[in-house]
């Protein structure tokens, strides 16, 4: 007698077997009851309701969802994904930034070499630099978009009112997150983006030394006066790279993360995303 | 028919679903792109360094970073203290009071055109014309000394442009300061009384459920914006400087 042959499967058969879910079926058993799948892991997931709740409420990360949501809240026509987006590549600048900043040094002599060090020397430093700026200027972008999406589908209305000036606050901190990175790689586009970004403060009315109505305020002069404050001086040099530093890399982040918070949590209590009432 | 009214189009749906595990797949799924998306960008294109910063040495152009330049376009047809300062505190505060001055219920949490027209046009016209477009303009056409080349032009930073713009009272003749003033103060204060008189009037039946101060407030903010858009037309179309032009401040 003969032992019975391995039979071999031809084409048709394997494509059905695929399509049916058959095969997946079949390697999934395989997998699940192999001894270095039972060893590492002593029970399953079961998926039911309960266990799809307690997925979300027993996550610390996963906790800022709600539980249930709309359907329609899942589809990529309505949100677009850029509110998620934008957290996603905020996460990016955070992490990437961390990095660069254990290499870089924000005083004058020092800044511009740091950035050459960085992107010559250090192993993946350049990949670091460009996913930061890269990062920080999709963000830019999807905020807007984000933004856009919301005033589309009327999503500033009652209950969300207040949500959305939380956003126009992210916008406006988004934005001078960007800016004040902008100074920090110490080359000429930088210095010259910033003087002329900064320039305008000059101009304030009452509080800067060209702006209307100065001549009313007492004491203000090109060295004390709104640009001054943001500068740290009558013109862009190391004392500004030392505040756009500080602002930049602990102040902004810090108010933006903690208006992130808020917004995720207003969400949340505003009923979910929004939907026809 | 009920697929005509947008809001029966997503009510149509099915109640709810668990965030797990039909949301958070569609979130790792798209971190997933968006991760390898940036990383791919990062490894193909750098980001630029140009050389040491050098106070002496003035780019011409000198541009703020892109996101800003459709505010420095402004500064082209207003005031620095304008298109610097109070411009970007107006679309700041303007954007916040959005929710309080759109108090239009229908249109709250799906797409739709017809039930809030106005609204829609608003918005998008200043979002993707006076933001948007004058960014695209200020990072690819403008050239050495802010003026204007076209893509295929060269960047000459001797271009001569000559200078003829006038206030617009001397356009209509006036020639004495203190006219100038007064003539300039006078059109723009009939300018926002009009405006707000002939909304009002058209609106007169809404002044009741919107309420005064909300319509008030909006329709200064439309006639700034529509302002703004008249002034750019009179500078390039008439050569008009200024509208006003007072010892403090010019507009
Ligand atoms: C750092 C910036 C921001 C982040 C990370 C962020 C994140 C999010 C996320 C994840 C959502 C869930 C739905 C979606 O993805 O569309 C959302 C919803 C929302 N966002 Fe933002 N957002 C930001 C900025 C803004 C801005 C600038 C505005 C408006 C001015 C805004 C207003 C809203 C509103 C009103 C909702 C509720 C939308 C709805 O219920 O349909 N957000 N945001």
């Amino acid at each position: 007698m003969a032992a019975k042959k391995p039979e071999i499967p031809t084409l048709a058969t394997l494509v059905e077997k695929i399509k049916s879910g058959e095969l997946y079926e079949e390697v999934k058993k395989e997998v699940l009851n192999s001894q270095l799948w039972t060893s590492s892991f002593r029970h399953g997931y079961a998926d039911t309701p309960r266990n799809r709740v307690l997925q979300i409420v027993s996550n610390v990360w996963l906790h800022l969802h709600p539980v249930k949501i709309h359907r329609h809240a899942l589809r990529i026509k309505f949100t677009w994904c850029m509110g998620g987006i934008t957290f996603l590549l905020f996460l990016s600048t955070v992490v990437t930034g961390v990095i660069l900043m254990f290499y870089y040094r924000p005083v004058g002599e020092y800044a511009y070499f740091d950035m050459k060090y960085l992107q010559y020397d250090v192993p993946f430093g350049m990949l670091m630099r460009n996913m930061h700026r890269w990062a920080a200027h999709a963000m830019v972008i999807t905020v807007w978009l984000h933004m856009f999406r919301v005033f589309l589908t009327g999503s500033y209305k009652p209950p969300r009112e207040f949500n959305w000036v939380i956003g126009v606050f992210l916008v406006t901190f988004t934005l001078l997150l960007s800016f004040t990175g902008y100074l920090l790689p110490w080359d000429q586009l930088a210095m010259w983006a910033v003087t002329v970004g900064t320039n305008m403060a000059r101009a304030t009315p009452f509080l800067g030394h060209e702006g209307p109505f100065q001549e009313y305020v007492f004491g203000v002069s090109p060295r004390y006066d709104a640009r001054s404050l943001l500068i740290g001086g009558s013109v862009v040099g190391p004392p500004a790279l030392l505040r756009f530093y500080v602002l930049h890399c602990i102040f902004i982040p810090l108010v933006a993360g903690a208006l992130m918070i808020v917004h995720f949590w207003r969400i949340r209590k505003d009923g979910g995303i929004s939907g026809p009432l | 028919m009920a697929a005509e009214d947008p809001k029966a189009k997503v009510e149509g749906l099915e109640e709810k679903v668990h965030v797990w595990p039909y949301l958070v797949r569609l979130e790792f799924l798209c971190a997933l792109f968006v991760t390898i998306g940036l990383t791919v960008w990062s490894i193909v294109i750098d980001a630029p360094l140009e050389e040491a910063a050098n106070p002496t040495k003035t780019p011409n152009p000198s541009k703020a970073p892109w996101y800003f330049l459709g505010l420095q376009d402004i500064l082209v047809y207003f005031d620095p203290w304008f298109a610097g300062v109070v411009a970007p505190v107006l679309i700041i505060v303007g954007l916040m009071l959005i929710p309080y001055l759109d108090i239009n219920p229908k249109g709250n949490g799906y797409y739709t055109y017809h039930e809030r027209k106005v609204a829609i046009w608003v918005y998008s016209f200043g979002f993707l014309v006076l933001w948007i477009a004058l960014i695209i303009m200020g990072v690819f056409l403008r050239g050495p000394g802010w003026n204007l080349f076209m893509p295929w032009q060269y960047w000459d930073p001797h271009k001569v442009v000559a200078l003829v713009n006038v206030d617009l009272p001397y356009a209509l003749g006036v020639r004495t300061y203190n006219m100038a003033m007064l003539v300039g103060g006078g059109i723009l204060s009939a300018y926002f009384a009009i405006g707000t008189a002939v909304y009002f009037f058209m609106e007169r039946k809404a002044i009741k459920n919107v309420g005064f101060l909300r319509m008030f407030i909006k329709i200064q903010l439309y006639l700034i914006m529509v302002g703004m858009v008249i002034k750019i037309v009179l500078r390039i179309g008439f050569n008009i400087k200024y509208i006003l032009v007072t010892p403090w401040i010019n507009i």
